[in-house]
């Protein structure tokens, strides 16, 4: 049983309408086509990164993975649950940090952090939720509301609510787009410990320089296919420099070509 | 291609794996968000409401009398309280869902193991104590002007929770359906509000044209102001059985549709 498996996963977003259209109006053209066949397993306690330009799929997968989108096709699964037939065990083993700075501006990260808790079934969870906000040198804003944060602090408040019912798999969207070094470097080092501890971590980014320092295997995606999957030294080894290098040139091969040499 | 692993899977929090609901939260963090607020979400109808009060009151009192003997402000009171009710009813789900909408913070209900049913239930359930709470101060405030004791205090709290449940409910399909605040507004100005207004809240279907009596029997809004009045006066234009039936059936049919785009995951879950 993997932590995370795709199976054949493909989603075509229908074309949509907007507003009262929605009422009168079905669709009239074909959709756009997000992710296309799309196969791999991640075993527990990887850290595995997810790569690709903008726009390749990575957000959709992840979303599949969640429950936010439904796949068109394929299985998805955590830990061995189906993501739709046993959704509500696949989300308790599920924590997810999304890639948009979004709170709930009625609260404070410790009201924040309990409600996100309780979602979870979990009524007196404070000791843990203290042990969060030490690790995410959060602990002095805990009752400080969520609009008062700066970014970074927002950013990390989201970690946290992604970690409060201690999930075997993280999946981090992009955690540090826009956060200064010092809460990169803390992040990153909570989240390695957490990794060292047993949990599977799931990241995408576009810090190249961060999945090669931290991911010990990856997958590339493009226009929705993934074209590379592999270690990540591997990756390095077959293309001769770093991780950029080999993310480069893999994007610039034709997609057929790509796709069947990750198949290989 | 995957790598051999070696690694055990590593337990998930135990209490999380019990399968503890996200009802009980959902629901106190909805209440939270209008409680935070109160003078907005409370004081704010109550004031409106004594408003409509003081000035129908002071125009109509000595001119109207309606089922006979209930002078005017008294028969204002109920119809006042259960306009409130529903108005704030639909606004506590519909505004809640459409800043965590627009905000992006509707992926926090979404990511956790919540069921359709326990969405429903907590969303509901918020509108029905905010409303129920808003009634109950427009009550209180307008003891100041009218003793008004409830008769039946059952009939008057069964058809003020199934009415607020129902606009509840309509302000959860609302917010689902929109997308801006430029949609719910429509929904509210074009269907909630004609409808509240026209149900007899400020009048006795009774006294009007033959024709705009039958198309009020077909506003689902003036069995509940009518049920309430109810529990006043044990008197109304229609029999408060057939009120219940109809406010139940309309509950009913409501919850279902609702129960329905939650479980399907429309326009939550692409």
């Amino acid at each position: 049983m993997s932590a995370v498996s795709f199976e054949h996963v493909s989603k075509i977003y229908p074309p949509r309408h907007a507003g009262w259209k929605t009422l009168f109006r079905g669709p009239s053209k074909p959709g756009l086509q997000a992710l296309t066949d799309v196969s791999l397993k991640i075993e527990h306690g990887e850290f595995f990164g997810l790569l690709g330009p903008n726009g390749a799929g990575k957000t959709t997968l992840i979303s599949v993975l969640a429950g936010l989108s439904k796949a068109s096709s394929g299985k998805a699964s955590v830990c061995g649950h189906d993501v739709t037939q046993d959704y509500q065990a696949a989300r308790r083993s599920l924590g997810v940090v999304p890639q948009e700075l979004v709170y709930d501006p009625f609260f404070t990260v410790r009201e924040t952090l309990r409600i996100q808790s309780g979602y979870f079934g979990l009524r007196h969870n404070d000791d843990w939720i203290d042990e969060i906000l030490a690790n995410l040198g959060l602990s002095d804003k805990a009752d400080a509301n969520m609009r008062a944060l700066s970014g970074g602090m927002k950013r990390r408040v989201l970690v946290a609510q992604a970690l409060v019912h201690r999930p075997p798999v993280i999946v981090l969207d992009e955690p540090t787009a826009g956060v200064d070094v010092d809460l990169r470097r803390s992040l990153w080092e909570f989240i390695s410990r957490l990794n060292r501890q047993g949990h599977t971590i799931l990241l995408t980014t576009h810090y190249l320089e961060e999945a090669e320092t931290l991911c010990g295997r990856i997958a590339m995606l493009k226009k929705g296919q993934v074209v590379a999957l592999e270690t990540t030294d591997t990756l390095m080894a077959r293309f001769g420099g770093d991780l950029e290098e080999a993310f480069v040139k893999i994007m610039n091969e034709p997609a057929q070509q790509a796709q069947e040499e990750a198949l290989a | 291609m995957s790598i051999p692993s070696t690694a055990k899977p590593l337990p998930t929090h135990p209490q999380a794996m019990t399968g503890g609901s996200g009802f009980p939260t959902l629901l106190k963090k909805e209440l939270l968000r209008f409680w935070k607020v109160s003078f907005q979400t409370i004081a704010a109808p109550v004031v409106t409401a004594l408003l409509y009060l003081v000035i129908f009151a002071q125009v109509l009192q000595d001119r109207v009398q309606v089922y006979g003997m209930v002078p005017y402000t008294s028969f204002l009171i109920p119809g006042l309280m259960m306009m409130s009710m529903l108005q704030n009813a639909f606004a506590n789900p519909s505004s809640s869902l459409i800043q965590s909408r627009i905000t992006g913070n509707l992926v926090f209900i979404l990511l956790p193991p919540m069921s359709h049913r326990e969405i429903f239930a907590a969303y509901v359930g918020a509108a029905v104590v905010r409303g129920v709470v808003v009634g109950f101060c427009v009550w209180l405030v307008s003891l100041y002007f009218v003793a008004l004791p409830m008769k039946a205090p059952l009939w008057a709290l069964v058809f003020a929770v199934l009415s607020c449940a129902i606009m509840g409910t309509l302000g959860l399909i609302a917010g689902l359906w929109s997308e801006k605040f430029d949609q719910l507004a429509a929904f509210q100005n074009f269907l909630i509000m004609p409808a509240t207004f026209l149900s007899g809240v400020f009048y006795s279907v009774h006294t009007l044209p033959p024709f705009w009596q039958a198309v009020s029997h077909w506003n689902p809004i003036f069995y509940t102001i009518d049920g309430f009045r109810y529990g006043f006066f044990l008197a109304s234009d229609a029999s408060p059985w057939h009120s219940l039936a109809v406010v139940f059936a309309v509950f009913v049919g409501l919850t279902l549709f609702a129960l329905r785009l939650l479980a399907s995951g429309y326009k939550l879950r692409t």
